[in-house]
């Protein structure tokens, strides 16, 4: 683990939430409980010092102009980059390719390594428990390169089945793009070994980080993956910029896909030479405070000791699972003992959408319906769920909010 | 034992021939606290009498509801009145159609069309407090009602 700063703070979930303004409100009359952090995170001031920084102090474009505010603003922006790529542990900062979020990431990867690289009959294969944005931007490539996409189903318990990964592994399979934690369920994929037997046959991997990100210290040369995406928001960042890291020799010899701006090295109207990596992928001006302020949210965490952050998040969840066993009618979905803190429930005779306003009126906020993950609904046989989900300032108050605002709308409905 | 027909759902329906506007006005007036007006909410929505599964199909499906809803019709050729069954696998938002349905059911498809839709909700307080997505949901099955009626005008 090689963080910016070395970590050198106590965590205290009850302190480090005072640091997150959005926490302290009331909603409905009721003190706000945030658990739709696997939607959004809340940003701690810090992210929004940086970002106010930034627009009062240093506002101009990067990369560009022959003045002192371009200078600095072009100095934060980069070293935003080299806080991800420590991070991540990445290479070379060459690896760190800003994008819109993880979606964008994914895209990026989908139509310029895919549709330069896949033919017709290669196969993609995806798991069964992806979100549309690891689903589509495959679909799209597919259609147009002619490859064809597998699926690995997954079980009962909402883990995948490896075994049937191992059968659809061939000398075909050219991409593998998996999901590190799953959105809908929280179950983290044996990522490092779903990798490393896409690598013995041939393929380049993707790891969708989205979810993963903001609860695991995720360290991509250790992985061993050509891809990995995530989002800012998510990891109590800014909405609006998030990370492609790739194999430097893999985004080396990827085309172009989106074209202006930074990513030129020469224009004339016969031809045009492209920038070097990272500014290659990078069309046009990018999300400079979003950028600076996802560096902040990352010097944010780094002051901590990630073992205390999983710590307290594992007992939130194991909270969670334990005071859900006294709801009557409660199935919660994926019980995976590998699982991010997140849960996924439904109760009979109550449907999600009816759970999302009645626990709103109680001040807590919850995401409720498919998460963007139709097939795997289609696979559970229900129409959706309502998802609780934690981040590390989240309080075992928060989970026994929770269940007594659960089991109040229980009543409501006998 | 045959299933019910529509026309038996049709028949059972309570909601718009004796439950009128104002009974619910009242009501909810009466009720000032969210819980009680939500379990009142969800008590109308049980009162309705549902729908054959036949007709829970893609022509009468309402798109832009976060859960399931469905409303079919049938206009009573010798009053020229128009009558609703709506149904949803949520219950509050089966409650809220329950309201919509109240407000519509057994009109002529003129009054219908002359009926402002917006007054009854703001008398009743209830768009404010619904979240932008579940206030889009109610809107969308009060286009479908009104493009209904229009068919027959």
């Amino acid at each position: 683990m090689t963080a910016a700063v070395q970590p050198q703070r106590v965590f205290d979930p009850y302190e480090v939430r005072q640091e997150f303004p959005a926490l302290n409100q009331e909603v409905n009359g009721k003190p706000l409980v945030y658990l739709d952090n696997a939607a959004t995170s809340q940003k701690p001031e810090a992210v929004l010092q940086a970002m106010m920084h930034y627009y009062r102090f240093d506002n101009a474009n990067v990369h560009r102009a022959a003045h002192t505010l371009s200078d600095r603003a072009t100095r934060s922006f980069e070293q935003a980059r080299l806080k991800v790529r420590s991070w991540l542990n990445a290479a070379s900062p060459n690896e760190i390719i800003w994008t819109r979020g993880t979606t964008e990431a994914i895209n990026l990867v989908a139509q310029s390594y895919g549709r330069s690289h896949l033919k017709a009959g290669d196969e993609i294969i995806i798991s069964g428990m992806e979100h549309h944005s690891n689903i589509v931007p495959w679909q799209l490539v597919a259609q147009q390169t002619g490859a064809l996409i597998k699926v690995i189903p997954v079980r009962e318990n909402g883990t995948l089945d490896m075994d049937a990964y191992r059968q659809l592994l061939s000398e075909r399979t050219k991409l593998v793009a998996v999901v590190h934690a799953s959105n809908a369920l929280g179950t983290i994929n044996p990522v490092k070994e779903i990798i490393r037997l896409a690598r013995q046959a041939g393929a380049v991997t993707l790891i969708d980080g989205a979810q993963a990100s903001a609860h695991l210290r995720v360290d991509v040369q250790d992985l061993d993956c050509d891809f990995y995406a995530l989002s800012g928001h998510k990891m109590f960042g800014p909405t609006g910029i998030g990370v492609l890291y790739g194999r430097e020799s893999l985004l080396s010899i990827m085309p172009p896909w989106q074209a202006g701006g930074e990513m030129i090295d020469r224009v004339s109207f016969d031809t045009t030479t492209f920038n070097d990596l990272p500014f290659k992928f990078e069309a046009g001006t990018p999300a400079i405070s979003q950028a600076i302020g996802f560096g902040a949210a990352l010097d944010y965490l780094s002051q901590f000791n990630w073992e205390d952050i999983m710590a307290h998040e594992h007992k939130l969840l194991d909270r969670a699972r334990e005071l859900s066993q006294e709801i009557p009618g409660i199935r919660v979905m994926g019980d995976s003992e590998n699982k991010v803190a997140l849960l996924s429930f439904v109760v009979e005779g109550i449907h999600p959408s009816d759970f999302g306003t009645l626990l709103d009126h109680q001040g807590i906020a919850v995401r409720t319906g498919h998460h963007c993950c139709m097939p795997l609904m289609d696979q559970l046989a229900i129409p959706g769920t309502t998802r609780a989900s934690f981040a590390f300032y989240n309080t075992l108050e928060d989970v026994e909010a929770l269940f007594r605002a659960i089991q109040k709308i229980q009543k409501m409905f006998v | 034992m045959t299933e019910p027909t529509r026309a038996d759902f049709f028949a059972k329906n309570t909601l718009g021939i004796t439950t009128t506007l104002t009974d619910i006005q009242d009501t909810i007036s009466f009720l000032d606290d969210w819980e009680e007006r939500y379990s009142y909410i969800i008590d109308l929505g049980r009162q309705l009498p549902g729908l054959p599964e036949a007709d829970k199909v893609e022509e009468n499906y309402i798109h832009g509801c976060q859960s399931q809803v469905w409303i079919v019709h049938q206009l009573d050729p010798e009053t020229g009145r128009l009558f609703l069954l709506v149904d949803s696998d949520a219950m509050i938002v089966k409650g809220l159609a329950a309201i919509v349905l109240v407000a519509y059911n057994g009109k002529t498809p003129r009054e219908i069309l002359d009926l402002d839709i917006e007054a009854v909700f703001e008398e009743l307080d209830l768009i404010r407090h619904l979240s932008p997505t579940r206030g889009n949901g109610l809107r969308s099955m009060v286009r479908r009602i009104r493009s209904l009626a229009e068919q027959y005008c």
